[in-house]
């Protein structure tokens, strides 16, 4: 038996250069996969993760490969599983929490916030949390108030937390990994409208999956996608979108539908933000909409446009534009007037392009 | 144990055996309105269940289908002026505390006419009348609510009694021992209703709790707990009376572990891997709560007549609540904005 505190060889994959069209459920359970094969210190848990797989099937087939130990069922009690996770991280170990909806997240807030983020600082960075907290997030699945919610902006708050989102397949996993290596805590919110295709928010239209998309081709072994580098996901010279998740097809939906020549540009990681990418195109356009899910009250865009604004204002040709979802919960009825979707992003789009005249 | 000391009638130590479930007698027109009512909701959650295949219902629905003796055997303890609270599986206890089921319905298809005006949807429902307070979608929040609706009957001096239930999942939530805490403390009147399908989900008790027996949990706190067959409506009401005599007495909270089973999944997407099909059918055979009620009226002499009219009754009923749900408008896009706060 490997000392479980032992750092594990830096090796290339046995599998590396192979890949394989995964949706992002299959990427992120490649991920874990991956890491757990490689690093003894990294185990996975949460509600409903072990025996049966978790709810979106991330961990499918972990246990059996992995046993008990490594890939476990965890009480309902979200407080309680940050804590525990923390603890282990702090004495060497790397576990991956599952919150099964980022909307049960809050009661692990605390832990996460007092703890988690603070330890590094208050002992004058003696010790370490290098844990991941993995949680499906967001609307566009008729979830409610209590299933659809965006609460990113929450944890961007707060100094010492790393707040991840990936927007396809070959960014989940590379970002998974990248934040399983990361000596500091990283909370992942997964897009969970996205997980089996690049939604672009046109409800009224058929399902895409991920199959065949460039983006779904993953390697099946080790790679990283650093954290805090953005991607640009279309490159334009009209106008800058900055969005995450599943706006990003939204966004890119929404250049192609008014044929404004939009660049979007797809954060991945919003602590660290990418900032040095984001001034670039914006001082390339001269224009900037920002779009999330998230209520527009001290949502992350908010923090973007302040942003944008130090550091490109000489550049910009028209108010920075927001499009997010309104400030009240998340709705039962009527879902798509709530969620920004394309047809929103349009019209600030064209807003931007005329200066709001 | 200055606390004891306080309060000797109360020592009486935290139930080291389940107390026997004596189910009782009924009458005949009860067990006709047991019968009624469980077969209310047993058509109406199959009902739900059709309209979510259909595609009138969204997102997520959680039905009540095999438990329906637990709400049903407990509102016939209840008076008027208690109080009601509990997850998202609640349209069964909706039903039970006397809501329409036409309101009902249609907040499930998110409609106007829904109780909460379409923007609750399955898992948020509330009414004043019926002393339901929801209706919560986060596990094991409602267990410190429903403390502070028993908070709320003591400060006013009245006897109502505030039934706060939850599932065998949400019993490992810390703050369920927060409330149980402050209810003893206080001696609140509570009557804490641990409503053990057996599975959190996908995961059964086992693999979840430490201990399965949930009626222990209040021991530490010095909480009486039973441990009842929730299947049998009769047993639930027998314990039910006990504990509300004991919480209604002032006599602080009581725990009733309602051992009971869920038939179909979680939700409704729901690939039900964790469990075997003989296990359901086994439960649906030889423990269905509306076949032991029917047991119960063929002995008391109810005559076959009697419940076909009852069967016919429900039907129409039923029927009537989806009609409204699919007939009621949407509710108007300017509500989005609205009940978010109180408007000047």
């Amino acid at each position: 038996m490997t000392d479980v505190m032992t750092k594990p060889a830096a090796q290339a994959s046995a599998t590396s250069g192979q890949t394989a069209g995964m949706n992002m459920i299959q990427a992120l359970n490649s991920g874990l996969d991956v890491m757990m094969e490689r690093d003894p210190r990294v185990l996975t848990f949460g509600e409903d993760v072990g025996y049966f797989g978790g709810v979106f099937r991330v961990s499918d087939g972990l246990q059996k490969k992995y046993g008990l130990t490594r890939c476990f069922d965890a009480p309902i009690a979200e407080g309680g599983l940050a804590a525990a996770a923390i603890g282990m991280g702090v004495y060497g170990l790397r576990p991956v929490l599952e919150i099964q909806f980022a909307d049960y997240i809050y009661p692990a807030y605390d832990q996460l916030v007092s703890e988690a983020a603070k330890i590094r600082y208050r002992s004058g960075g003696e010790f370490t949390v290098p844990i991941v907290v993995r949680s499906p997030y967001g609307g566009g699945i008729f979830g409610g108030q209590t299933h659809s919610q965006s609460p990113e902006s929450l944890f961007t708050h707060i100094a010492g937390l790393k707040t991840v989102i990936p927007s396809n397949p070959y960014d989940a996993k590379g970002l998974l990994i990248a934040a399983i290596e990361d000596d500091d805590p990283v909370v992942i919110f997964e897009p969970k409208r996205i997980y089996n295709g690049p939604f672009d928010g046109h409800h009224e239209r058929a399902v895409t999956p991920w199959t065949g998309h460039p983006l779904a081709e993953v390697p099946t072994g080790h790679y990283t996608v650093p954290l805090g580098k953005a991607r640009i996901a279309r490159e334009g010279s009209d106008c800058t979108i900055l969005a995450y998740g599943t706006m990003v097809w939204v966004a890119i939906a929404a250049a192609e539908d008014t044929g404004i020549d939009a660049e979007v540009i797809d954060l991945r990681s919003l602590v660290p933000v990418d900032i040095e990418t984001i001034e670039a195109s914006v001082k390339k356009t001269g224009r900037c909409v920002i779009a999330h899910e998230a209520p527009r009250t001290s949502g992350f865009g908010a923090e973007l446009s302040a942003l944008v604004q130090e550091r490109c204002f000489y550049h910009l040709e028209a108010p920075i534009e927001r499009v997010t979802g309104w400030d009240t919960p998340y709705p039962h009825a009527h879902e798509w007037d709530y969620f920004p979707g394309p047809a929103r992003v349009g019209e600030a789009l064209k807003r931007a392009m005329t200066g709001g005249r | 144990m200055a606390r004891a000391a306080k309060a000797p009638a109360k020592k009486a130590a935290p139930s080291k055996t389940a107390a026997k479930s004596v189910p009782g007698k009924a009458s005949k027109d009860e067990l006709l309105g047991y019968y009624r009512q469980m077969l209310l909701i047993r058509r109406f959650e199959e009902r739900a269940g059709q309209l979510y295949g259909m595609g009138l219902i969204g997102g997520f629905c959680h039905l009540y289908i095999g438990q329906e003796a637990v709400a049903v055997g407990m509102q016939s303890v209840a008076k008027k002026g208690d109080e009601i609270i509990t997850a998202y599986r609640d349209h069964g206890h909706m039903l039970a505390a006397g809501m329409d089921p036409k309101e009902v319905m249609a907040e499930l298809t998110g409609r106007a006419g829904g109780s909460s005006k379409g923007k609750g949807g399955s898992m948020h429902m509330f009414s004043i009348e019926a002393g339901f307070f929801g209706g919560h979608g986060i596990v094991g929040a409602q267990v410190s609510l429903g403390t502070g609706l028993a908070f709320a009957n003591r400060y006013r001096g009245n006897d109502n009694v505030a039934y706060v239930y939850f599932g065998d999942g949400a019993a490992n939530q810390g703050q369920v021992y927060e409330s149980f805490n402050m209810a003893e403390l206080w001696r609140l009147p509570a009557v804490y209703l641990i409503e053990n399908n057996q599975y959190a989900m996908g995961t059964s008790v086992e693999r979840s709790s430490a201990t399965v027996e949930l009626f222990h949990r209040g021991a530490s706190f010095g909480i009486k707990g039973e441990q009842v067959d929730g299947m049998d409506v009769l047993a639930v009401r027998a314990a039910g009376l006990r504990a509300t005599e004991h919480a209604r007495a002032g006599k602080g909270p009581y725990i009733l572990e309602m051992k009971t089973y869920r038939y179909r999944g979680h939700s409704m997407s729901d690939p039900a891997k964790y469990r075997t099909k003989e296990e359901v059918d086994e439960v649906k055979k030889t423990r269905d709560p509306i076949d032991h009620v029917k047991g119960l009226m063929a002995e008391a002499g109810v005559s076959e007549d009697a419940i076909k009219k009852i069967d016919e009754e429900i039907k129409a009923i039923v029927l009537e609540a989806v009609d409204f749900a699919q007939k009621s408008p949407e509710p108007d896009p300017s509500e989005l904005y609205t009940d978010v706060y109180l408007e000047a």
